[in-house]
């Protein structure tokens, strides 16, 4: 027991500058690691992707592992929407109003091939690809994906949180991105 | 209950409305001309030698090679006797009508609005007749041969990958 104590995983600090009893590096950088380490993940799981998810949540898996131990199911609170499943076009609407209610910084991961694109339900009562209707980050394809390359996608979704710009929300192409969805901030 | 009972008392109840019956196939069918369904489920229903108090489905069909394409098919069941029956009707696409049946049965009131969603037939007197299953603003009847399977707003497949 006392062997492991130091070897247990921990976050590299970010670049910067450091001597004894400080250490100095830029604000957005401290504010991505805290971020893409406790990302709140919301799961929207409407199939099989989803059951997935739930051997990634669990033990053998476990995407507590990288800070995503709490899941939020208020949208409130949801740092990351997780769509893992057909999306019906009567869901649609659901989908983007999940999207509205969550506050910013927020992140999307689309999860599976149904999710992308729409899979292999081209059809007329299937949405062929939630990007069209909330924008998103990272695609993970699979149909259904493993829990690893569910948690490729997350580790993505991370890179994406840590390296984020502070002014990126602000910015007049995210103002352009929302709206061209129908989405006001 | 003998099939030759049923379409005895059928056939002298409604005569020549009966365009068509099957012996042959699952379960006894009659083809009834349009105008005489309601009648003729009502009679199936309450008349005391009878007695298909339950409505097992009601679906449509589309066979657009026929001269009158769009079908409605209701599958009737009397439980004291265990037996079953399938009426059809059909009708033209111009003038998809057929009288509701949600008086004789409320089972009838969703899968009604259902073949209505995805055939556009029309239930006359049926008290919501609206789409039931697919998005609101479908401009179309998805169930009818003549619209495509796939989704119509589909950029990026390519027809000569799909042997079109």
């Amino acid at each position: 027991m006392s062997a492991n104590i130091n070897t247990y995983n921990k976050v590299d600090p970010p670049d910067g500058y450091s001597a004894p009893g400080i250490f100095a590096t830029t604000f957005d950088k401290v504010v991505g690691l805290a971020r893409k380490n406790s990302i709140w993940p919301l799961p929207f799981a409407t199939s099989c992707c989803g059951i997935e998810f739930m051997a990634t949540m669990g033990a053998h898996y476990d995407l507590g592992r990288f800070g995503a131990e709490r899941l939020s199911f208020s949208p409130r609170q949801a740092d990351l929407l997780m769509v893992m499943g057909t999306i019906a076009k009567k869901m649609a609407p659901v989908i983007q109003q999940v999207y509205i209610q969550m506050a910013e910084p927020r992140w999307v991961l689309a999860v599976g091939a149904c999710a992308s694109s729409g899979g292999i339900f081209d059809t007329y009562s299937v949405l062929q690809g939630i990007d069209r209707v909330v924008p998103v980050d990272v695609y993970v394809p699979g149909c259904p994906p493993r829990p690893e390359q569910i948690i490729n996608g997350f580790m993505k979704i991370q890179e994406l949180v840590g390296n984020e710009s502070l002014r990126r929300r602000y910015s007049g192409e995210y103002m352009e991105l929302l709206s061209s969805y129908g989405i006001l901030k | 209950m003998e099939n030759s009972f049923i379409i005895d008392k059928l056939y002298k109840a409604f005569g020549q409305d009966i365009l068509r019956m099957d012996t042959t196939s699952d379960i006894l069918s009659f083809t009834v001309a349009s105008p005489v369904i309601h009648e003729v489920i009502q009679f199936l229903k309450e008349d005391e030698n009878m007695n298909f108090i339950f409505l097992t489905d009601l679906c449509g069909v589309h066979y657009p090679d026929r001269g009158l394409p769009l079908g409605v098919v209701y599958h009737l069941h009397n439980l004291r006797e265990n037996k079953r029956l399938r009426i059809k009707t059909f009708i033209t696409v111009n003038h998809p009508k057929v009288a509701t049946v949600t008086d004789l049965f409320s089972s009838a009131n969703w899968m009604e609005r259902e073949t209505y969603d995805f055939y556009g037939i029309i239930f006359e007197g049926h008290p919501n007749l609206k789409r039931i299953l697919n998005v609101e603003y479908m401009d179309f009847f998805p169930m009818r041969k003549e619209y495509p399977l796939e989704d119509p707003t589909r950029e990026d497949k390519d027809d000569k990958y799909f042997g079109r």
